[in-house]
């Protein structure tokens, strides 16, 4: 039997999760079809090997540093400091990541571990395509076949990332069961994984999923806190006050999180999507307005009905429009460690439309919620507080849905 | 687990005979199909009745049962409705044992869950996404002791794993017949015949064949070394396929369970 640790473990000092067996306290797990266990145990050994391997580190260090970029800059966006009147803030701006986004950094560290298994094609699941296109880059690199899993709305409202993907070489597959949307191209991803498990790695683009999965994207998306907490002591010579960043599956809120996570003074806020408001229940807010549930792989905080049934949720932003969140974040919230805010669509568009004209930063939608906290928040907070947002991605692939909000036909 | 159920009663009195477990999905198209259905399975030759609980992600199932669950949704079909269609089937058949079959979350949102499917008749679960690992915090919080869990043992699964999921077992072991989703036309007998001289090594558990058993001439050579099959995909089309109403439904559907029967012998 396992460990069970649960609410016992203190506000976050000496962290050390998850359990061997994947656990976070209640969340997590492995709640797959037995068919995938043989694999998924063969990804956790593997990963054990080379999280401690000093040759795959430093080809994953040398990829980051060279082919993504890395170490992404944090900014201190003056403007919008001066602008809201109150904590200086800082951007980690992983939207200068080559591909534009946080994702890149999983899947870089993925593939690398495909390569090692020997495995030919790897499949992905995606929502606003930005994983997807992460995917399609490094299988283009690596020489893998990849095949992407998208939900036939997001191909609609996603088009030109559906197109990126297959510059890249990759074939995306619109999903049309169920809501059509990211829940759905992920069902669809685990089914082709169990048909080919032999010969195909499943890239999960987020920290969801059964065991490692949740484990693996959280250390490979940590080079955000690493760098941030580096960055932060460097311009500042003390630790941010607070850390904001947006959650829908969770992994560029974890990558920032985690390595402060023993920090107890640093708070910690993600953001989820109120969509049309949370008491309208048109939203995609498991966090603030969900039930403890399993699904895809794990148990988490979820958006389902009284019966059991996962809800169709809402989100202007593709890349937040999921059910459920990954589990560590569910654990974080139940020992009080990170908290858990919610801002709308509305919001979320007003601050994308006061970054661009403060600092002249296009932010994705998904980003625009953590931006949507400071600009609630900040103007309240002192001169000299810090807080550093989470620029997760960049917005060129909103302009579309921005514009036809506007009533605008490019 | 050796305690008396109505699946280890059933099983033990096969004799000679192989199992032939039936499936369709509670709700499809509508739950006043549902007790007609499983009484057409009966009839048709099925001893164990696997009932389909719908899911709005049915992440292991094919096209066929991702339909009939978003049928059987859209129709309005609830827990409550499939523990009362249990209920109805008993009130004339006591002794079909019925396996309420589907994921974890619809009966972890249950309040009563265990009580509630007792006494509406149920007698197992096969949880597609239960791992072993869980069964025990799970019986505990939710299924309680008297209802058999029936594990899946996959192509995958290592011989020191087959023994831990049969420690959890109870009723009957489901051998998942190749690497894919139900419905898939990938079975080959003689890998199933491998897997499950190993098994058998590993347990006295019943062993039932399902994913791929497509038609009669299948099912027959699977049970040549199997206990039984289970059938899904091939009865849930007969129900999707089938116009006219209820009495033609179950009129096709009787049909097709007894041809499988049929080839595997009485």
């Amino acid at each position: 039997m396992r460990k069970v640790v649960g609410n016992s473990v203190s506000k976050g000092s000496n962290y050390n999760q998850p359990s061997e067996d994947g656990h976070f306290g209640q969340f997590g797990g492995r709640f797959v079809a037995e068919t995938l266990t043989a694999a998924l145990d063969d990804l956790s050994a593997l990963y054990e090997r080379m999280r401690g391997d000093g040759e795959f580190l430093a080809e994953l260090d040398r990829d980051l540093s060279e082919y993504v970029g890395r170490p992404s800059p944090l900014y201190f966006a003056e403007h919008l400091t001066r602008h809201l009147g109150g904590a200086r803030i800082y951007l980690k701006r992983e939207d200068l990541n080559h591909t534009g986004a946080h994702k890149v950094n999983n899947t870089i560290g993925q593939a690398l571990l495909a390569k090692r298994m020997g495995k030919p094609r790897v499949i992905a699941e995606t929502g606003a395509g930005q994983h997807g296109v992460a995917t399609a880059t490094v299988a283009a690199r690596l020489g893998l076949a990849c095949d992407v899993y998208m939900g036939q709305e997001d191909v609609e409202r996603q088009s030109l990332n559906v197109y990126r993907m297959k510059l890249l070489g990759a074939r995306v597959i619109a999903v049309q069961s169920g809501t059509r949307t990211l829940k759905d191209a992920m069902n669809e991803a685990l089914r082709d994984w169990v048909t080919n498990v032999d010969t195909t790695h499943y890239i999960i683009g987020t920290v969801a999923g059964p065991h490692p999965y949740p484990m693996l994207v959280r250390d490979f998306q940590s080079v955000i806190g690493r760098e941030a907490r580096a960055q932060i002591l460097a311009a500042e010579g003390r630790l941010p006050d607070v850390l904001v960043a947006c959650v829908g599956g969770g992994s560029n809120a974890i990558g920032l999180f985690h390595p402060f996570i023993d920090d107890v003074d640093v708070r910690m806020v993600g953001v989820e999507a109120a969509g049309l408001g949370l008491s309208t229940g048109q939203h995609a807010a498991p966090l603030n307005d969900g039930r403890v549930g399993v699904l895809h792989g794990n148990r988490t905080y979820l958006m389902q009905d009284d019966d059991g049934q996962i809800v169709a949720t809402h989100s202007i932003s593709a890349g937040l429009d999921y059910p459920g969140v990954g589990p560590e974040h569910s654990y974080l919230k139940d020992i009080g460690r990170a908290e858990y805010a919610a801002a709308t669509d509305d919001e979320a568009l007003e601050a994308f439309r006061l970054l661009n004209r403060t600092e002249g930063i296009l932010p994705a939608l998904e980003s625009s919620h953590a931006l949507a906290w400071a600009v609630r928040e900040v103007p309240a907070m002192d001169r000299d507080q810090l807080v550093v947002i989470n620029l997760s991605g960049r917005g060129d692939k909103d302009i579309m849905t921005i514009a036809r909000r506007d009533g605008i036909v490019l | 687990m050796s305690r008396s159920t109505r699946l280890s009663r059933r099983m033990a009195s096969l004799g000679g005979r192989k199992a032939l477990a039936a499936f369709i999905t509670a709700g499809d198209p509508h739950i006043d199909y549902t007790v007609p259905a499983m009484r057409a399975l009966v009839t048709g030759g099925a001893d164990i009745i696997e009932l389909g609980v719908p899911f709005s992600d049915p992440e292991a199932d094919g096209p066929a049962i991702q339909a009939a669950s978003e049928r059987a949704l859209a129709a309005g079909t609830r827990f409550q409705d499939v523990l009362d269609a249990v209920a109805r089937f008993r009130e004339t058949d006591d002794s079909t044992p019925i396996v309420l079959m589907g994921y974890l979350n619809t009966v972890l949102a249950q309040k009563a869950f265990a009580e509630r499917a007792q006494h509406a008749g149920v007698d197992g679960l096969i949880m597609v996404n239960l791992p072993p690992e869980e069964a025990e915090e799970f019986r505990r919080d939710h299924a309680g002791q008297a209802l058999d869990l029936v594990f899946l043992v996959a192509p995958t699964t290592s011989e020191e794993r087959i023994a831990t999921i049969a420690s959890q077992a109870s009723g009957f072991l489901y051998y998942v017949s190749f690497k894919g989703i139900t419905g898939a036309d990938r079975l080959s007998v003689e890998d199933v015949a491998a897997k499950l001289a190993l098994i058998r090594r590993k347990t006295d558990l019943p062993v039932v064949v399902g994913f791929g058993v497509k038609d009669g001439e299948t099912a027959r050579q699977v049970v040549t070394v199997a206990d039984g099959v289970a059938v899904g995909t091939a009865l849930v089309r007969v129900m999707a396929e089938t116009t006219g109403g209820v009495d033609a439904v179950t009129a096709a559907l009787t049909a097709r369970v007894a041809e499988f029967r049929e080839a595997m012998g009485h």
